[in-house]
């Protein structure tokens, strides 16, 4: 188990000051300036040798993602932004939320930091629309942070001009794809844009930008403060630092927990969320990343490893570090089906294989729940996830799509089974 | 008739403006984005035009569309687009109860069941006395106090029947229920305490 | 350039070009819905995927630069999965209906479905119904059939720059709709049916008259305004059935006005079909025969000086040629095609043309219009002024009427006294033109048709010499003609001989009682009343004001009935050809005036439409070179003179009614009663502005 004095969100749970004073003795806004001093270059390097990777959701290295930026001999006259994905929608998420509404500052230092490793001079957290106490507490905590000089012009001494603004969206999964947020900030439906270009060349209103969540924008100041090595240490090869769980679903006691990168499922589930109910042997399921990312049943999850790496060798993902558990009792196809609904309702509609394909699946789906179907539609469902998959502009396709195939792949019987039961119950009794 | 334009219903109001006050909201959140680039500011236009009005009728949205300069359609598209802006009359306290598979497996067919005894409204419908409005809205990201209701601004978490039913008879009695985590819980620490951070004064909520 | 392999054949392109472009330059065809070349790239309907080696997912090739090196599958298993899948999504909520779709047989889902998509379908839940949805009179909405691939409101937004289509909702919801469900105010509204690959939007008017397989299509050259856009006239029988805009990246690129595209019920109402005589004041059925002997009776006994010609907006240059040469060897010297009053100096060409071309406005870099509303006068000439401002660092001025233009402009004044302010360097836009390198002028029919045309059109040439608009390689003053006739008019001579009377003196010579008869070749915007005790011979092809006041009439052939050339704004002569016959009696024009030359004696020498040819190429260079662009030099032209201070007025008041057919035509007046009654919803209050 992770020890308290490697967490980096000591007021997780709120209990303390969210305020400026009590971010203070927190160890926020401690030597920022002096960060922000060593420059652009620096502090790229500093996330990099952390080995940071997005924790929005993809896990692209942070440093790396960041330094796409055009660095300063290279500039042309446009404005760079920095934007904060702050639209926490993945099913089974709720990490943003606890740093803005009990850590603000963590996020707000962390904006200062980035946006000057970007050469940004402006920071949106778009946040989404849902979040409305989150969002007027992040404001309060700007607000502080403009009060004391800590953001706007020379912000905390630093010599860097920094603004920062909260945004809210207003209900849309989409606008948490870096390119539906940007088009949503612009003031237009939240559809994703087509890549090439990539935000680090036309983002924000043309200009460069870098769109990165919350997380991981409030743990670099901490990096920089103990240094990369230090968070590099912890967890494993590749997949470095803490990391926000959120454990949810059939568990004794949900909640969010801070936890080094790599912990055991196992672990994770008995140590912090008091164990699934009716004990681990009672557990069926766990979606471990998020609804986007295919379940894993009890068998592999007795030895799973949660991070990036083990996950995708588990043919899932880390996604979010959403744990969702489910145990027997559950009907695990209608708890898919219900995640169908979900893209479905989201699907932003720009493109054809995402607008028609998740409520074709989500119909397929409910039939499957009553066994209202023929054995052969499992693999045609199969092979519409597939023709969805890959296909469309950005990724809400292959999330519709993936925890179909994780259902089907580890929950084939349970289709077959109901099938052939609605087809025996409807058939007629025959004649003794 | 030619040009066919389609009526708007007879209860929307034909002018609409902010008030003074919002208006003054609405200049200063154009101020957040560069010059020329007040369109960013719609969403915020809509939020306040149905916090102003209840719901967003059409003379807002082109009220909102004069203000940022931009074309009603494209207004409208968006208001069409987010869940969140409603486009016809709502109750005094909408809530949105999550329906996504977190909350559903702790029970969010209870909390709808709940509301429609207590409230008489199913998924869509509002309650005969116009109080409460039910809308099943996908996941509100609180999923470790699940299952959850948005009433209006604020989150109810941690729900069962009882205390659903509890806080619906307090907001039906004018009185404001406490919103977060109905069970006793602060916030998303492990129901009875916090089991990480013992170690720092003050962060799991026991006095050390 | 960028080297790249494409399906194993190297290619070399240039950078910036798409992969899909790159397909088609080494005839790759890429199936595709969304994308359009004149349009932005929306790459949402995902048909075009292909497979570019080392990129992890397949691209869409609408969307995709090329980059060197690009290994690119276009026909693999990969990439024809893909297809397939697309195909698949694209029908599974669309309606089997092709069997009454006016799409079907020209239906690009149809075609790509037969060559890209599975041959049955695998999707058994319901359908999803979209309510039909209110665009006006012109486009029809089958919603249920949209394959939201967003052509429609690309082109709203960018070409047409009204930005009232949309699509609301999202995810499977998601519907195109107009704002509320209005009739477009575009005047381009119909190339939107042209836009969409499917069923969804298609012509309103053409509902349900015909099978695109069953019509007989001719290629000709519209006369509705005087763009001179190509045009593709498609008919059953003896009837026009629709007319579409054909490609011409010099003239209209491919689009239509709505006036251009559903003017053709026109053409069947009003029609002139028999030649007809005034007996005892009332016009009577009569053969040709007996309505040249009517002509003849009363010529006769006339002297050249007492008869006179005027040309209408729709007649072509061959019969305009000849009646010239008729009323010459009359010894009428009392001719005018310019039945508006325009001041256009016989002068120079250049004094008539749109010298710096209409794909010249692509290069020019600011731009001064002067008594025109192109958005009315000539809405594909706009769309095209539009893309140019639309590509940035245009700046326009407009002295004029305030409309709508669809693009920003600087408003500089009403009148010739900006005018006079912008000539003299007194006005902020003299320095913005100064600083141009390519400076045009649009002066239109608004600022010549006045009194003091003349002097107007003087000080229009005035300020292009002192703005530097003329130079070597570029003539950036352009006259903007609203009538297909005028500049055939023009090139032919159609103006007063020596000492011969204008239009002016025409109608005061008819008024006075010296003029004793008239030749109104299709000539129907003239004031009637001034005509006097005139003897009026009437040729053209509709029932307007000119038969209405004629004492014989000839009935001739419309633009779509007859093979004859007119010449566009730009003094590009086109021919067009007989899409269908002219009703009844009716003839082709030239050879009326030739019978008629006949019946009175002075035989002209054509016979034949190769030798009508001729006598327009020794009328004017335009004439010898066909579908091309002969320059005009330049040379002093207009009057010195006073202008008067009244504001400049757009001679197009309606652009749905502006001559005989489109006055006859019902679809023109649906469009019109739409617009006044669009006017009137928006004088009630809505919203309050701010």
């Amino acid at each position: 188990m992770l020890d308290d004095k490697d967490r980096i969100f000591t007021n997780l749970y709120g209990f303390q000051d969210w305020r400026l004073a009590g971010a203070r003795k927190r160890g926020d806004w401690d030597g920022t300036a002096g960060f922000v001093k060593q420059g652009r270059a620096w502090i790229v390097q500093q996330v990099k040798d952390s080995g940071l990777r997005g924790r929005g959701g993809a896990g692209f290295p942070a440093g790396l993602k960041w330094s796409f930026m055009p660095p300063d001999d290279k500039r042309d006259g446009r404005p760079h932004y920095l934007v904060v994905n702050a639209d926490e929608s993945e099913p089974g998420t709720c990490k943003d939320r606890d740093i803005m509404r009990h850590d603000p500052h963590k996020l707000v230092e962390g904006c200062l930091i980035a946006g000057a490793a970007m050469g940004a001079n402006t920071g949106y957290i778009y946040i989404r629309g849902e979040f409305v106490n989150e969002a007027r507490r992040l404001e309060q905590a700007i607000a502080e942070a403009y009060d004391a000089g800590l953001v706007g012009k020379n912000a905390a001494g630093s010599g860097w001009d920094f603004d920062l603004y909260v945004h809210r969206g207003a209900g849309a999964y989409i606008c948490g794809e870096e390119t539906g947020l940007l088009e949503s900030l612009e003031g237009r439906k939240g559809q994703p844009r087509l890549k090439p270009p990539f935000p680090a060349n036309a983002g924000l209103y043309g200009c460069p930008t870098t769109v990165t969540n919350v997380e991981t924008v409030a743990v670099v100041p901490t990096i920089l403060r103990r240094g990369a090595a230090w968070f590099a240490k912890i967890g494993r090869e590749r997949n470095t630092g803490t990391k926000l769980f959120c454990i949810s679903g059939h568990v004794n006691k949900p909640c969010n927990v801070e936890e080094a990168m790599g912990i055991p499922l196992k672990e994770l589930v008995e140590k912090h969320a008091g164990g699934v109910r009716g004990g681990w042997d009672n557990l069926l399921a766990v979606i471990p990343g998020g609804s986007s990312v295919p379940l894993l049943p009890k068998e592999i999850c007795d030895t799973q490893l949660m991070d990036f790496d083990s996950l995708a060798a588990a043919k899932s993902g880390l996604g979010t570090a959403a744990v969702i558990v489910m145990d027997k009792s559950t009907d695990v196809v209608k708890a898919i089906a219900r995640l169908s609904k979900f893209y479905m309702h989201e699907s932003c509609g720009q493109c054809t294989p995402c607008r028609e394909g998740t409520g074709w699946m989500w119909r397929v789906m409910e039939r499957l729940v009553a066994g209202n179907a023929e054995i052969e539609e499992i693999d045609m469902l199969h092979d519409v996830t597939k023709q969805v998959e890959g296909h469309t502009i950005c990724a809400l396709g292959d999330a519709a799509a993936w925890p179909i195939q994780g259902l089907i792949r580890h929950f084939r019987p349970e289709l077959e089974r109901r099938i052939l039961a609605r087809k025996t119950s409807a058939a007629p009794a025959k004649a003794a | 008739m030619s040009a066919k334009i389609t009526p708007i219903s007879a209860d929307e109001p034909r002018v609409w403006a902010f008030t003074p006050e919002n208006r003054a909201k609405v200049d200063a959140a154009i101020k957040k984005y560069p010059a020329g680039r007040q369109a960013s500011a719609v969403l915020f236009c809509l939020d306040t035009a149905q916090r102003q009005h209840g719901w967003v009728p059409q003379a807002a949205i082109e009220h909102i569309a004069a203000i940022l300069g931009m074309a009603p359609i494209r207004v409208t598209e968006v208001a069409s687009f987010f869940t969140m802006i409603n486009r016809k009359p709502v109750g005094k306290y909408l809530l949105q109860v999550c329906g996504t598979t977190p909350c559903w497996l702790r029970g969010s067919d209870e909390v709808f069941a709940a509301i429609k005894e207590e409230t008489g409204a199913g998924k869509g419908e509002t309650s005969a006395d116009g109080l409460f409005t039910v809308m099943e809205v996908e996941c509100l990201g609180a999923c470790v106090n699940a299952p959850v209701v948005q009433v209006n601004d604020d989150f109810f978490e941690d729900l069962d029947k009882d205390n659903l039913k509890a806080a619906l008879r307090k907001l039906k009695a004018g009185e404001q229920p406490k919103p977060g985590p109905q069970n006793g819980r602060h916030a998303s620490e492990p129901a009875g305490g916090a089991l990480t951070l013992k170690s720092i004064a003050g962060s799991s909520g026991v006095q050390s | 350039m960028a080297k790249l392999t494409i399906d194993g054949k190297p290619v070399e392109v240039p950078n910036g070009m798409t992969v899909l472009q790159a397909c088609q330059t080494i005839g790759v065809e890429i199936p595709h819905f969304c994308y359009h070349e004149r349009l932005s790239i929306a790459g949402n309907c995902r048909m075009c995927l292909v497979e570019v080696e080392k990129m992890p997912k397949p691209v869409a090739s609408c969307a995709q630069p090329v980059m060197d090196g690009m290994v690119v599958h276009t026909d693999n298993d990969k990439v024809k999965k893909a297809r397939k899948g697309v195909m698949e999504f694209l029908l599974i909520n669309h309606p089997l209906d092709c069997p009454i779709c006016d799409q079907g047989g020209e239906c690009d889902l149809q075609d790509q479905a037969m060559a890209y998509g599975y041959d049955r379908s695998r999707y058994h839940e319901n359908k999803r119904a979209v309510d039909e949805k209110f665009m006006g009179p012109l486009v029809k909405t089958v919603m249920t059939r949209c394959i939201h691939c967003t052509r429609c409101v690309r082109f709203a937004t960018e070409v047409a720059g009204v930005e009232e289509i949309g699509a609301l909702n999202r995810g499977e919801h998601m519907e195109i709709t107009t704002y509320l469900e209005r009739s477009l105010t575009s005047e381009l509204s119909g190339n939107v049916v042209d836009l969409c690959p499917v069923g969804a939007l298609t012509s309103k008017p053409y509902a349900f008259t015909a099978r695109s397989w069953e019509l007989r299509k001719t290629e000709s050259i519209d006369a509705m305004d005087a763009l001179g856009a190509n045009v593709r006239i498609d008919a059953r029988g003896n009837e026009v059935m629709r007319i579409l805009p054909r490609l011409a990246d010099d003239i209209n690129e491919e689009w239509l006005s709505d006036k251009s595209r559903y003017v053709y019920d026109g053409l069947k109402r009003q029609r002139l079909d028999t030649p007809y005589v005034r007996r005892d004041g009332k016009l009577a059925p009569a053969s040709w025969g007996e309505a040249f002997a009517a002509i003849a009776a009363q010529a006769k006994s006339l002297g050249g000086d007492q008869m006179a010609a005027i040309a209408g907006d729709l007649a072509d240059c061959e019969s305009m040629a000849l009646l010239k040469d008729l009323m010459t060897s009359l010894g009428c010297r009392n001719l005018d095609c310019r039945q508006d009053g325009a001041k256009l100096d016989p002068a120079q060409r250049a004094a008539w043309l749109f010298n710096s071309t209409i794909a010249g406005i692509d290069q020019a870099d600011a731009l001064v219009l002067i008594g025109a509303n192109p958005r009315k006068e000539a809405p594909v000439l706009n769309a095209r002024i539009r893309k140019r401002w639309l590509a940035g660092k245009f700046p326009v001025g407009v002295i004029g009427e305030r409309a709508d233009l669809t693009y920003a402009y600087d408003y500089l004044g009403a009148g010739p006294n900006t005018l006079q302010d912008l000539v003299d360097g007194k006005s902020r836009f003299a320095e913005t033109l100064r600083k141009a390198q390519r400076p045009m002028l649009i002066v239109g029919q608004g600022a010549l048709a006045r009194k003091d045309g003349a002097a107007v059109l003087a000080a229009a040439r005035r300020l292009a010499e002192a703005a530097g608009m003329v130079k070597d390689g570029w003539n950036g003053f352009n006259v903007l003609h609203t009538a297909a006739a005028r500049v055939g008019g023009m090139e032919v001579g159609f103006v007063p001989g020596q000492s011969g009377r204008d239009l002016e003196g025409i109608l005061a010579g008819a008024e006075s009682g010296a003029i004793k008869l008239v030749y109104l070749l299709g000539a129907d915007e003239i004031d009637m009343k001034r005509l006097g005790r005139a003897f009026v011979v009437y040729q053209g092809h509709h029932g307007d004001a000119g038969a209405n006041r004629a004492d014989v009439i000839l009935p001739g052939a419309a633009y779509t009935e007859k093979a004859a050339t007119y010449v566009n704004t730009e003094g590009r002569a086109q021919r067009t050809k007989l899409a269908v016959f002219p009703p009844g009696e009716a003839r082709e024009d030239w050879t009326i005036v030739r019978a008629l030359s006949e019946a009175l004696g002075h035989t002209l020498p054509y016979d034949t439409p190769s030798a009508v040819r001729t006598c327009l190429t020794a009328k004017s260079p335009a004439f010898g070179a066909l579908d091309r662009i002969v320059p005009a030099s330049w040379g002093p032209f207009g009057a010195e003179g006073p202008m008067d201070a009244a504001p400049f007025k757009s001679p197009v008041a309606n652009f749905y009614m502006t001559d005989p057919i489109s006055r006859a035509s019902h679809v023109m007046a649906q469009c019109t009663a739409m617009r006044r009654d669009l006017a009137a919803a928006d004088a009630a209050p809505t919203g309050t502005g701010s």
